[in-house]
């Protein structure tokens, strides 16, 4: 029997990119329990609402996380929509499963260089983050910012993509397929990295339910839950099926996130190929008066949005359930029995992303 | 060989030279739609304040009076929502990001004419 410690990892830490606080339970090298504290990144977003009108609100849900910036806006703007039974054109629903696709994309990449980081694979991370670079081009490209998009407007999308842009797009898509699978390789079939990865943090299946586990995490201990599924925005005219996989460790989640760039790659190609000619904007008038639940798929996993109104044009509440907040629950399960050095690995895997998930 | 699972891109990357850019010397190339800083052309405005009631931030000041248009540059976040509600479309979004800066950069335009024209009276 060796001596319990408690370790504090974070919130400021070398190997952690987001400010989470864990309170680490060690026997000599092994992690006995975890204890989190977040609210170290918490803006108050959601009071804002209070503040800003309806239309505003777009630009504030969007800088609820720099990742999947573009998902919060449009989320957001689903919602809204949904309330005010506004329709939106069929082009701007194609335009907005393509950039939230090329979100996806780049979130898995640069999720892909942040684990490279955490288990010390200097150049692999930069070769990831070099690859993510062309598809911040294209946002750069198609919607005039690389981070913050702008674009999702309640009623449709504000910018429209034209022919050449799409062409620039599939070109693109096809250097970045081969890129990836040189890249890939190395996640998937490297020795060094395997040690790092397989039987690690193992979840299964039955746990992954019970502890409310969503997204990539859920999908690699064998739970089919992609909220894509329910056909929102253009999803329902593409053809695809989620990525599962089964053994729940370290290296089924590293596998699900990277088949799933494959699949978006897919998923970008339909949506240009089916994209319809039209508008890209209703105009919408009034005020939204009732309430809605949206739920859509992140990179992370499953976000939901809610939004209550009240007939003015200020909403009564904006609330945001991330998929990090969901996946804590089943990182500090997975944590327990890992050695210290794993902790870094482990939580990379559920791909954190603490501004979401204090807002 | 699995642990060397790399070399193919690593000798490419030797051979490749820089992927960065050489940033003073070799300069950015902005696209069309690149959201830089807001831009105004003053003679065309009228001043009638739709763009300060509709920022998301309030960076923009408007006032009639004084035939004046200002903007904080550090608060405006390049939403670019003026340039679209912009009646006259005075407003227009420029590739080129405004300076870095501790404090606040504060510009400020007047419509010079009408000012003059107001003096005459």
């Amino acid at each position: 029997m060796g001596n319990r410690t408690i370790i504090p990892f974070g919130p400021q830490h070398p190997v952690l990119p987001e400010p989470i606080h864990l309170d680490l339970v060690l026997d000599d090298e092994t992690v006995v329990e975890a204890i989190p504290s977040i609210g170290y990144i918490h803006r108050g977003l959601e009071k804002l609402v209070e503040k800003k009108d309806y239309l505003q609100y777009t630009y504030v849900a969007e800088r609820i996380c720099g990742i999947c910036s573009f998902m919060h806006g449009m989320g957001y703007c689903m919602s809204v929509e949904s309330i005010m039974g506004v329709e939106i054109p069929e082009r701007a629903a194609f335009l907005r499963t393509m950039w939230a696709e090329l979100s996806r994309l780049q979130s898995h990449f640069l999720w892909m260089g942040l684990l490279a980081d955490a288990f010390g694979f200097e150049s692999l991370f930069m070769h990831a983050w070099r690859v993510r670079e062309r598809i911040l081009d294209i946002f750069e490209q198609t919607t005039g910012g690389r981070v913050i998009f702008s674009v999702c407007d309640i009623g449709g999308v504000r910018k429209d993509a034209n022919a050449q842009a799409l062409d620039k797009i599939l070109s693109v898509m096809d250097t970045l397929e081969a890129e990836t699978k040189e890249l890939t390789q190395v996640f998937l079939n490297d020795s060094s990295v395997k040690h790092r990865t397989c039987g690690l943090g193992m979840l299964s299946g039955q746990d992954a339910i019970a502890l409310g586990a969503v997204g990539p995490m859920a999908r690699a201990s064998g739970v089919d839950l992609d909220m894509r599924k329910l056909g929102y925005a253009a999803y329902g005219k593409l053809s695809f099926e989620p990525v599962v996989e089964t053994a729940g460790d370290c290296y089924a989640r590293t596998a699900v996130r990277i088949r799933e760039i494959f699949q978006s790659i897919d998923l970008i190609r339909q949506c240009v190929r089916l994209m319809p000619e039209g508008d890209v904007i209703v105009k919408v008038k009034g005020n939204p008066d009732g309430e809605y639940f949206t739920r859509l798929e992140q990179p992370r996993g499953e976000v939901i949005y809610y939004s209550k109104a009240n007939g003015t044009k200020f909403l009564d509440r904006v609330r945001v359930r991330t998929p990090t907040f969901a996946n804590i629950p089943a990182l500090l399960e997975t944590l327990k029995g890992c050695t210290l050095a794993d902790v870094p690995v482990l939580i990379l895997t559920i791909d954190p992303c603490i501004s979401c998930t204090e807002r | 060989m699995s642990i060397l699972s790399i070399t193919k891109t690593l000798f490419k990357s030797m051979f490749h030279g820089p992927y960065t850019s050489a940033y003073p010397l070799q300069k950015k190339v902005f696209f069309d739609k690149t959201r830089g800083s807001v831009k105004i052309n003053i003679s065309d405005c009228i001043f009638c304040g739709i763009c300060q009631r509709r920022c998301p931030t309030g960076a923009i000041t408007v006032e009639k009076e004084d035939r004046a248009w200002r903007i904080e540059r550090l608060r405006c976040i390049q939403c670019s929502y003026c340039t679209e509600v912009c009646p006259k479309k005075c407003l227009a979004m420029d590739g080129q990001y405004s300076s870095p800066s501790q404090g606040s950069i504060k510009d400020e335009y007047k419509d010079a004419r009408v000012s003059g024209d107001q003096a005459d009276h």
